[in-house]
């Protein structure tokens, strides 16, 4: 079954065409990886997915509903979660609360005792279980973007959006993300996952849909995008990123 | 045993608003009846309109709109339709509320400054729409027949009836903005207030969420002003909507701690102290307004978080206590 279908998507910003024409399948269980160079559209892509902007053209069909032109709260209430590539903790909420959040308003709607205990449960998941009485405000930035992380899982959904997780942490921090990532698609969630970790992408990812200006370049299994000679054109403009392309493949 | 203790901070805010009100309930004179009063009015503005300002992350600066509305509602059915205070005060809550429902929908979504000038902008929409509505006495407002507190076993036992009702409407708003502060609600206000698009990505469906905040800070400050003018004796435009007591309210509210319970009651509490300090000195008398606003700059600029919040910081074994 197809969790989620984006059919000829469009949008741009006056001028500037951010997306054109993007269509794609996905399905349910899959991990996607969502690549390209700086600006190529991701982040908007995700945007129009999860109800931030309407599509300028196009549809998104999310569980078999046409959901476009939605509002993000009811993406949320569907079973759609994200995080944001620029971390957005709630700064003076604990970050017990700021999972709670997620828990309490998302997919299941939950009651505070409830939320409470799957809040706990997500923190130990992805180990900020010593962090929860402490001010979101006050982690570092691996840890709020473990903690974006935290509040989209708590809301249990269907689809769950990461948008560069793995930007700004140390190895050892990338492989534990990694982990992460892997054993939330154990558990049957579906993941669309923006990186530009390369090697780490190339692994994790059943398939990878490449976007450069907003065009879709390239779509296959990972060993396919790192030999198409169309992907590494488009990042050539970046010879080290072609370079971690092609070892990122091996 | 246990529940008592699961609400901590809710106690220790009734026991101050009782502490507070405790000295004329004992001595029974009159004058410090009339102070304390007044601090009790101010505690119901400020913890009503934190709900708002402390728990949404909205600043409405015209938030008095709801005390004069409710207020000459509350005034016209006790004086031309001959109804009970009780009616009146609870005609008072219902409409300010209803007010705050309509506007909601209409500039909730204005954001930040917009929202802010919005508000200003309604206080004196509808100042001046009661200066023209013949029937609430326009310009000269209107004036209640001493005949009225007969019901109330004469004007000395209203008075004091007063008093005892705006302590009751104080506890009320406490818990009432201890019951926002810990439900499911209100943590989602506290998320709008965060980050109002991350919280809506979370779920929270902000525009509803808004709505029944403005509305729950608008129904005591109406259910207030109906008392306050019955006890008055009169109500006209000028007393109604005072701009300069929206502006004073958020000082409260800011120097007490926004968004903690017990933050506006002591905020409310402390500024009328040092209001009434003012106003009796000669020096300090005509630049009182002048004083709160250098008041709310040095908060802003040197303890955002108020008093409350500062001590919250500060101390962390005390956030049971101080909410
Ligand atoms: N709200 C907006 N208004 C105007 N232009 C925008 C807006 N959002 C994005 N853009 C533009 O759309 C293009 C695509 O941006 P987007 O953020 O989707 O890129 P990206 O692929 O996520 O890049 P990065 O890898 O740097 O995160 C960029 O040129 C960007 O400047
Ligand atoms: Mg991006």
């Amino acid at each position: 079954m197809m969790i989620l279908q984006v059919q000829g998507v469009s949008k741009n910003f006056g001028g500037l065409q951010a997306l054109s024409n993007v269509t794609f399948d996905l399905p349910e269980g899959q991990i996607l990886g969502l690549i390209g160079p700086n600006g190529a559209g991701k982040t908007t892509l995700f945007n129009v997915i999860n109800g931030v902007y309407t599509p300028s053209e196009g549809r998104v069909i999310f569980r078999g509903k046409d959901v476009t032109g939605q509002k993000t709260y009811h993406m949320a209430h569907a079973g759609m979660a994200r995080t944001h590539q620029i971390v957005k903790p709630l700064n003076d909420l604990t970050v017990m609360e700021n999972v709670m959040v997620g828990a309490c308003f998302g997919r299941e709607s939950h009651n505070l005792k409830k939320a409470r205990q799957i809040a706990e449960e997500v923190l130990d998941f992805v180990g900020l279980a010593e962090r929860a009485e402490q001010l979101a405000g006050s982690l570092n930035v691996g840890q709020k973007k473990r903690l974006e992380m935290a509040r989209a899982l708590a809301s249990h959904p269907y689809l769950l959006l990461l948008d560069e997780v793995l930007a700004g942490l140390n190895p050892s921090e990338i492989a534990h993300m990694v982990d992460i990532v892997r054993r939330i698609r154990e558990q049957g969630i579906t993941i669309i996952m923006i990186e530009h970790v390369m090697h780490a992408i190339m692994n994790v990812s059943d398939r990878i849909l490449v976007l450069d200006y907003g065009q879709q370049i390239a779509e296959g299994s990972p060993e396919e995008i790192s030999q198409n000679p169309k992907v590494i054109e488009a990042y050539l403009g970046d010879p080290k990123l072609a370079e971690r392309l092609m070892e990122g493949g091996e | 045993m246990k529940t008592l203790k699961n609400h901590l901070g809710l106690i220790t805010s009734l026991v101050i608003v009782i502490l507070i009100a405790i000295a004329p309930i004992v001595s029974g004179n009159a004058a410090s009846r009339e102070v304390v009063f007044t601090i009790l009015r101010a505690i119901v503005l400020a913890s009503s309109l934190n709900i708002l300002l402390g728990y949404t992350g909205y600043v409405s600066f015209g938030h008095i709109v709801f005390f004069g509305f409710g207020g000459y509602v509350g005034f016209y059915l006790i004086t031309a339709q001959g109804q009970s205070l009780w009616v009146a005060m609870l005609a008072g809550g219902v409409v300010s509320g209803l007010l705050a429902y309509l506007l909601g929908k209409a500039i909730l979504r204005l954001r930040g400054a917009y929202f802010a000038l919005a508000t200003i902008g309604v206080n004196e929409a509808v100042r001046a729409f009661i200066n023209n509505f013949e029937p609430f006495g326009g310009p000269t407002g209107m004036t209640m027949n001493f005949s009225v507190y007969q019901e109330y076993g004469g004007a000395m036992k209203a008075l004091e009836m007063s008093f005892y009702i705006m302590l009751v409407l104080a506890l009320l708003v406490v818990v009432l903005s201890y019951v926002v502060r810990t439900s499911k609600f209100g943590l989602g206000l506290l998320a709008i207030r965060e980050d109002e698009d991350a919280a809506e990505v979370m779920g929270v469906v902000a525009p509803d969420a808004k709505t029944w905040a403005f509305v729950l800070s608008a129904i005591f400050p109406g259910m207030v002003g109906a008392l306050f003018f019955f006890k008055n004796g009169s109500v006209e435009p000028l007393d109604a909507f005072p701009l300069h007591t929206s502006i004073e309210m958020i000082v409260m509210v800011m120097l007490g701690g926004q968004g903690t319970v017990l933050g506006p009651i002591l905020g409310a509490a402390g500024y009328q102290r040092m209001r009434g300090l003012l106003v009796t000195s000669p020096i300090f008398k005509n630049i009182q307004l002048a004083v709160s606003g250098g008041l709310l700059l040095l908060i802003v600029l040197f303890v955002p978080a108020g008093v409350i919040g500062w001590a919250r910081q500060r101390w962390p074994k005390l956030r049971r206590v101080l909410q």
